[in-house]
């Protein structure tokens, strides 16, 4: 699920020394965190709703088998089609099929960030398919031929000056810096091309189980033309965005629109049941969904399994310090940010994401943002841990700490080493600093000055003068 | 009252007058002090590196050498924070460790919390002239919930002029071993830290955690500027006793 050609540190330096990405995406992060920070205030027992939230993703999670069979029978009762996708493979198959067999000419999205975990733009357009994304952010950076950076602010990292240039652009006109002439740009193409497909595919923020439902969370109504106006909807979702009935639909929608927005509801909350019925005005003449597993089963049942209960709401990403700095495509994956750092991994094995679980200084800010109060940070450890225990990790790295669970355990050892630490050291001090060491200690003092260890310890002064002293 | 002292090794190595401040600013109240001889350290380097196994050889440690105190105060809040939630998980599966884990998880206290929550200290006599700023470690607030503490102690110091640091949530940029291994990101944070420690004019930058305070106050050096960074126990030891 690689969506870059570079390595790790390859991918970070870039973002580090990309001038556009510091100057666009702390604004946006602030305004996000404000807005959460500000819709936790409106509900004030919020920890009361993060642990209700949590109880439900905890319990839907543990049951997921039987919803997502109430899930099933609903939407074919309702005169759905429902398609399982192993794979992300099985899930392109299952698409194009459905594409190939209508014929299909174009089609319009609305944002899924499913459909990106399996790419099926590029495997759409390889067969001559004109795919056209309709969320605003996912417009944009469709037309600079990019990922997303964000889960729900897919062009976070982009300028209004960049839009403007690459809306000027195919609109074969200078367009201004105004916001109403950019989105009413947007507005007249894309409405075109809504009129024109063959097919709208969109994700799935939650399905219900009890109705068979598809619920999509949006601003723009882009969703509701994606899912009315082609005679085709596709529904894309990942198996464990479900929920059992109306009831908790509420609670967790309320949750996701104040975490990833602070908007107390978004503008737009849409329930499909079922396609077009006789007494219906309008609506697509066939509905798909389209279920995507991807590695997620092999989640469950492990100490990931609360990874699971992600809502999506990009709450994580917001507060992260890390995710500040590097922003979502240095990340590597689909999914940024803490939550792309342990689901990652998960989904596309160690092999390839070794990195990502020490792409975080372990704050704990994403834990404590998560509204479905996933232990993020915590599960980033868990996944070093096995890293470790895989045998992952460099050589000197295990000696290293071998030696610190030699020593830590051994206070006489302890001790001599924290006795010669200062003349061991001072090789490399200059008036008790150190400013260039070697090997680790040389990612350390790249950046900053290391004091010399002191000259006296504590537990050498205690031994001398400090424990006399207690009276 | 009898407390052990747990050193940490930062400041055992690094900053013992961080730890001699400590000792100095509980005899000031009564407190009677001891530091047992077999403390070496929390075992977090190696935790959130993944060796778990490691981490519970240093664990294991920790935890006999503080078998006999009755509380054991440290001045880091990230220590105790291992201590407090880390301790009883990582022996989950050794019940009898376990038990002796939450033992020691709940008798100890870190330095502000314990003046603030134990000795219940309202009367601090100090006085330390200067313009600050404090930083709020991670693990501290987070991990321990403690964030009023510290700036209520330093509240009471006379002539200490305290400023809020703009966006105080945000990690500094330590994260242990993080700040060796994504130097360039840690790097990235601790200037963002440094730039918003600016904005405050302060010439004391106070904090609880000398992890951060060595990741921070480095990189001031490094980029040679003034600000002096202090531990709470430093602030109140220096300003005079009670």
């Amino acid at each position: 699920m690689s969506a870059h050609p570079l390595i790790f540190n390859e991918r970070v330096d870039k973002a580090l020394a990309d001038p556009i990405l510091k100057k666009a995406l702390p604004l946006t992060q602030d305004r996000l965190r404000g807005g959460r920070i500000n819709a936790a205030e409106q509900l004030g027992n919020v920890e009361e709703w993060r642990e209700l939230a949590s109880q439900i993703r905890s319990h839907t999670i543990a049951n997921l088998d039987s919803y997502l069979e109430e899930l099933v029978t609903n939407v074919r009762k309702n005169g759905g089609h429902v398609h399982f996708a192993a794979t992300s493979d099985d899930a392109v198959e299952i698409i194009t099929g459905i594409a190939k067999e209508k014929n299909a000419k174009s089609v319009v999205k609305s944002k899924s960030m499913v459909s990106e975990e399996v790419h099926i733009n590029k495997h759409l357009e390889d067969m001559g398919i004109k795919v056209v994304e309709s969320d605003l952010g996912e417009y944009i950076i469709q037309l600079a031929n990019e990922t997303p950076s964000h889960l729900i602010a897919p062009a976070i990292h982009k300028t209004r000056e960049q839009v403007r240039e690459m809306f000027s652009k195919v609109a074969g006109r200078q367009l201004s810096d105004e916001t109403t002439e950019l989105t009413a740009f947007a507005r007249e193409k894309l409405r075109q091309e809504f009129l024109q497909a063959d097919i709208g595919i969109s994700g799935c923020n939650f399905a219900v189980a009890e109705s068979g439902s598809v619920v999509l969370v949006s601003n723009e109504g882009n969703a509701r033309l994606t899912t009315t106006v082609p005679k085709v909807h596709i529904a894309m979702m990942g198996m464990e965005r479900i929920v059992p009935t109306w009831n908790e639909l509420d609670m967790v929608v309320s949750m996701l629109t104040r975490s990833a927005t602070g908007q107390k509801i978004s503008v737009y909350v849409t329930g499909i049941n079922s396609p077009r019925q006789s007494e219906d005005s309008d609506g697509p003449e066939e509905f798909h969904l389209v279920i995507l597993d991807n590695g997620r089963s092999n989640i469950l049942g492990t100490a990931y399994q609360e990874a699971l209960n992600c809502i999506r709401c990009g709450a994580c990403l917001n507060v992260c310090p890390v995710y500040r700095h590097i922003g979502g495509h240095a990340y590597g994956g689909v999914y940024s940010g803490p939550i792309g750092a342990v689901l990652t991994p998960l989904l596309g094995g160690y092999e390839e994401w070794l990195e990502l679980p020490y792409a975080s200084s372990l704050c704990g800010a994403c834990s404590e943002a998560c509204p479905v109060k996933i232990p993020l940070h915590d599960l980033l450890i868990e996944h070093r841990k096995d890293e470790v225990e895989m045998g992952l990790t460099p050589f000197s790295e295990k000696m290293a700490f071998k030696g610190f669970g030699f020593a830590t355990s051994h206070p006489s050892v302890y001790e001599t080493a924290v006795k010669l630490a200062h003349s061991g050291m001072g090789f490399l001090a200059k008036d008790g600093v150190i400013s260039k060491g070697p090997g680790m200690l040389g990612g350390w003092t790249d950046v900053r000055d290391l004091p010399q260890p002191a000259k006296q310890s504590f537990r050498e002064w205690w031994k001398k003068e400090g424990k006399g002293r207690n009276q | 009252m009898k407390v052990s002292l747990f050193i940490t090794c930062l400041a055992d190595v690094f900053y013992p007058k961080v730890g001699m401040n400590v000792v100095e600013v509980l005899r000031s109240y009564g407190v009677e002090v001891d530091f047992p001889q077999d403390q070496t350290c929390c075992g977090q380097p190696a935790f959130n590196s993944g060796y778990h196994k490691e981490a519970r050889e240093s664990a294991r440690q920790l935890i006999k050498a503080f078998a006999d105190s009755p509380m054991v105060v440290t001045p880091s809040g990230s220590c105790a924070s291992m201590i407090r939630h880390y301790y009883p998980d990582l022996f989950k599966d050794e019940p009898e460790w376990k038990e002796r884990a939450i033992e020691l998880a709940d008798k100890t206290y870190e330095f502000s919390e314990f003046l603030v929550h134990v000795l219940k200290v309202e009367d601090i006599e100090a006085k330390f002239p200067a313009h600050a700023t404090y930083h709020h470690s991670c693990h501290m607030s987070r991990g321990l919930g403690l964030k009023g503490e510290p700036i209520k102690l330093l509240g009471q110091v006379e002539d200490l002029e305290m400023e809020d640091l703009p966006y105080c949530n945000d990690c500094c940029g330590f994260g242990g071993t993080f700040a060796a291994k994504m130097s360039d990101i840690s790097e990235k944070m601790v200037d963002e830290k440094i730039k918003n420690i600016e904005t405050t004019g302060a010439d004391v930058l106070i904090g609880s955690d000398m992890g951060c305070l060595m990741n921070i106050g480095g990189r001031l050096r490094r980029l040679g500027k003034e600000v002096r960074v202090m531990h709470v126990a430093e602030v109140l030891a220096e300003g005079g006793q009670k």
